[in-house]
C-alpha cells in the first residue's frame, strides 16, 4: 500500500483525464505516470536518497513527489519562503538528496545533485535514456513517503515522518475512487510545503479530479480563476477568505461553478465564515481540521452543519459553526485531563487522536503512547453528538491567577467587534498574577477609531472580567504562518521588548517585518 | 493473517487487491477459488476454467460482513473474489465533503 499504487490506478482508470494545470502548463494522469517513471530512474542514477522540493505550486511538483515515491526514497518539500540560512540548515541533514527547485535558488546553491524545475522536467521527456535495467523498487507501505517540516509555531520546526500507509489510509478511507465526474476542478491556492497542499494532491488524484494550481493568491485572480476554469471545488486558508469576503464588500461572489469550498489550516473566525455564508450562497462550506502529523484532515464539519448553524435559532446548531464537526471514519478520538485520564464529554482537556493514518513520528522517535494515541498538543472537547471543538494550542494557554484562560475565546469575542480586523490574545509574565492577558488588534481601515477601553468593555460584557484584557495594544498586523497560524511566540517577543522598553501601549503599532 | 496494506493478486487473472482492513480471525482469501498469493509470487493469469458475475472493478471496495475483511481492488479482473467460501460484497460508495 504505497501513494504510487495511487497513481498506478488513476493512469489506468482514466490516464487520458487532465490531472494538473499551472499556467499554461498542463499534464495528464498518463504523462504524470511516465514522467514519474522516468524521475525514479534519475533518483537511482545519481543515487539520491531522497528528494527535496523547494518550489511553487508547479506540475513538477507531482512528479517529483511520485518519482521519489517509485524510487523508495522519501520525498521532502520546503518551503521556499525560508531564509538561505534556515533552507541551508533543513537540507544540512539531507546531504545525498536530488534537489528540485525554482531558478533562483539554483543560481545560488548548485550541487552536482540539483536541478531546476525547467531541468528536471525537460530530462524527463520525451525520449529519456532508460537504463533498460530493473526499474527500482517502490516505497513499501512501511516506508517514509515524505518527511514534512512542522511550522514550528510553538517550537523550532520538526520533521514529522509521513509513511506510505499513513497517506494511503487517508485517501483510501475518505475519498471513493474515480468519484469526480470529468467536468470537476480543484483550485489549490495553499503550499506545496504544507500538508494541506500534499493532501489534497494525493485525494484530487485518487477522485480524478483536474487541478489547478494558482500561486501568490489574490481575492481577484482567484474569483476569476474560478470563472474561467469552471472551478468547482476549492480550498483556502483563513486569511485568505478573509480578503475574499473583504474584496467581495457585501457583494455576492457569482461562482455559479463553485460546488464546495472548504477552509482549514488554522482557526476561522465566526464573522468572516458567516460573511462568506452569505457571499456564497450556492456552496457547499466545509471545515477541515487536521495536523501534519495525522496525514491532513481528521474531522470536517460538512455543508449540511454549516446550513443548519446559519439558518437555525438553537444555539447548540449555531455553536456548532464554531466547531471542526465529526471525526472521520477510521480515527478515533479521546479528550485526557492533564494526568492522562480519559475525560467525558463536553469537558475540555488535551486531545488524542489514534487511527491508521496517525502517524505521530519525528525523525525516526514516536510519540504515541502504549495503546497507539497521539497527543495532539491541542486543546479541547467533544459535546453530546460528537462535534469537536478546538480551542488551540495547550501551550498557549494563559494561567492568569491560576485561571486558565483560552486565547481562542477571548479573540472570537474581540473579533465579533465591528472595528476589529484581526486580534490575537497572549498572556504577559507578571509578578502579581503569574500572567496577564494582553490583546493584540488590527482595526478595520474604514472604522479606525476605536480605545481601548471600548474593546476591554466589550469583552467585559460577553466574558467575565478575570478573561478580560489587562491590555490592548493596536498594531497594523499581525505575524501569521502562510496558512494563517498566528505566530504567537513572535507576538509575546514583540510586545515583551515593547513593555520591557516601559512604553505605554501604542495606538499607532509597530512595522511589520 | 491478513495485514492492512498487504498487497495480493489472484494466480489465475489480473486481479490485485491491497487490505484496506484487517479481518478479525484468520481467513483465506480466494478469487474463483484459487488462493491469492503476495505479489513476489508467480502468476500464470492463465484465467478461471468458469467464471460468472462482474469480476473485481477498479477503485471498488469489497468486504466480508462476518470477518469486517475489507479490500480494494486495485487492478480489475474477472474472477469472483470470497472469504472462507463467502462471496465477496461490494461497498457502496458514501463519499465524505471533499475537504481538500
Amino acid at each position: 500500500m504505497d501513494l504510487n499504487l495511487l497513481l498506478e490506478m488513476a493512469v489506468s482508470g482514466y490516464g487520458d483525464r487532465t490531472a494538473v494545470t499551472a499556467g499554461g502548463d498542463s499534464l495528464t494522469y498518463g504523462d504524470l505516470g511516465r514522467l514519474a517513471a522516468a524521475g525514479a530512474e534519475l533518483i537511482d542514477r545519481i543515487g539520491a536518497d531522497s528528494v527535496i522540493y523547494i518550489g511553487p505550486s508547479h506540475p513538477a511538483f507531482p512528479v517529483a513527489l511520485f518519482a521519489a515515491g517509485a524510487a523508495g526514497v522519501p520525498f521532502i518539500p520546503l518551503n521556499y519562503r525560508l531564509g538561505r540560512e534556515q533552507l541551508d540548515g533543513l537540507m544540512a541533514a539531507h546531504p545525498q538528496a536530488l534537489v528540485v527547485s525554482d531558478e533562483s535558488w539554483i543560481a545560488a546553491g548548485a550541487t552536482e545533485k540539483s536541478r531546476s524545475i525547467g531541468t528536471f522536467l525537460d530530462s524527463l521527456s520525451p525520449g529519456f535514456p532508460s537504463a533498460g535495467g530493473d526499474p527500482p523498487s517502490p516505497g513499501e507501505a512501511d516506508d517514509v513517503a515524505v518527511v514534512l517540516y512542522t511550522s514550528g509555531t510553538s517550537g523550532t520546526p520538526k520533521a514529522a515522518l509521513l509513511r506510505h500507509r499513513n497517506l494511503a489510509s487517508y485517501v483510501f478511507t475518505t475519498v471513493e475512487f474515480a468519484q469526480a465526474s470529468e467536468d470537476e476542478a480543484a483550485l489549490v491556492t495553499v503550499p506545496t510545503y504544507h500538508i494541506a497542499g500534499l493532501a489534497n494532491l494525493l485525494s484530487n488524484l485518487y477522485a480524478g479530479r483536474r487541478i489547478v494550481y494558482l500561486e501568490n493568491f489574490d481575492p481577484q485572480v482567484w474569483l476569476e480563476t474560478i470563472r474561467n476554469e469552471s472551478i468547482t471545488q476549492a480550498m483556502v486558508v483563513p486569511t485568505m477568505m478573509a480578503r475574499v469576503v473583504r474584496f467581495l464588500d457585501g457583494v455576492d461572489a457569482k461562482v455559479p461553478s463553485l460546488r464546495t469550498l472548504a477552509y482549514g489550516g488554522s482557526r476561522m473566525p465566526i464573522p468572516v465564515l458567516e460573511e462568506a455564508l452569505a457571499r456564497f450562497p450556492d456552496a457547499g462550506f466545509v471545515n477541515a481540521y487536521g495536523l501534519t502529523e495525522t496525514s491532513s484532515t481528521i474531522a470536517l464539519l460538512s455543508p449540511d452543519d454549516h446550513r443548519a448553524g446559519l439558518s437555525s435559532d438553537q444555539p447548540v446548531a449555531r455553536a456548532r459553526l464554531g466547531s471542526v464537526g465529526r471525526v472521520i471514519p477510521g480515527v478515533e478520538v479521546e479528550i485526557r485531563d492533564e494526568g492522562g485520564a480519559p475525560l467525558p464529554v463536553e469537558a475540555a482537556g488535551l486531545i488524542f487522536l489514534r487511527g491508521e493514518q496517525v502517524s505521530g513520528e519525528y525523525a525516526g522517535v514516536s510519540v504515541l503512547d502504549a495503546e497507539g494515541w497521539f497527543p495532539t498538543g491541542d486543546k479541547g472537547w467533544v459535546d453530546d453528538e460528537g462535534y469537536l471543538f478546538i480551542e488551540g494550542r495547550a501551550d498557549d494557554t494563559i494561567i492568569r491567577g491560576g485561571e486558565n484562560v483560552s486565547p481562542a475565546e477571548i479573540e472570537d469575542v474581540l473579533m465579533q467587534h465591528p472595528a476589529v480586523a484581526d486580534a490575537a490574545v497572549v498572556g504577559v509574565p507578571d509578578d502579581e498574577w503569574g500572567q496577564r492577558i494582553a490583546a493584540v488588534v488590527c482595526v478595520d481601515r474604514e472604522d479606525g477609531s476605536i480605545a481601548s477601553d471600548d474593546l476591554t468593555e466589550w469583552v467585559r460584557q460577553r466574558l467575565r472580567s478575570s478573561k478580560t484584557p489587562d491590555l490592548v495594544v493596536f498594531w497594523p498586523e499581525l505575524p501569521r504562518t502562510a496558512t494563517g497560524k498566528l505566530l504567537r511566540r513572535q507576538i509575546l517577543a514583540d510586545l515583551s521588548g515593547t513593555l520591557m522598553a516601559g512604553r505605554p501601549a501604542e495606538p499607532e503599532g509597530r512595522p511589520v517585518s | 493473517m491478513l495485514k492492512a496494506g498487504l498487497r495480493l493478486g489472484c494466480p489465475d487473472c489480473t486481479i490485485e487487491v491491497v487490505v484496506v482492513k484487517a479481518p478479525t480471525s484468520d481467513v483465506k482469501l480466494t478469487c474463483s477459488g484459487s488462493p491469492l498469493v503476495d505479489m513476489d509470487s508467480p502468476r500464470s493469469q492463465g484465467g478461471h476454467p468458469a467464471v460468472e458475475g462482474d469480476g473485481a472493478l477498479l477503485g471498488k471496495r469489497y468486504v466480508d460482513e462476518e470477518s469486517d475483511l475489507e479490500v480494494l481492488c486495485t487492478k480489475a479482473g474477472p474472477g469472483a473474489l470470497a472469504c472462507d467460501g463467502r462471496a465477496l460484497t461490494i461497498r457502496g460508495a458514501k463519499p465524505l465533503p471533499s475537504s481538500d
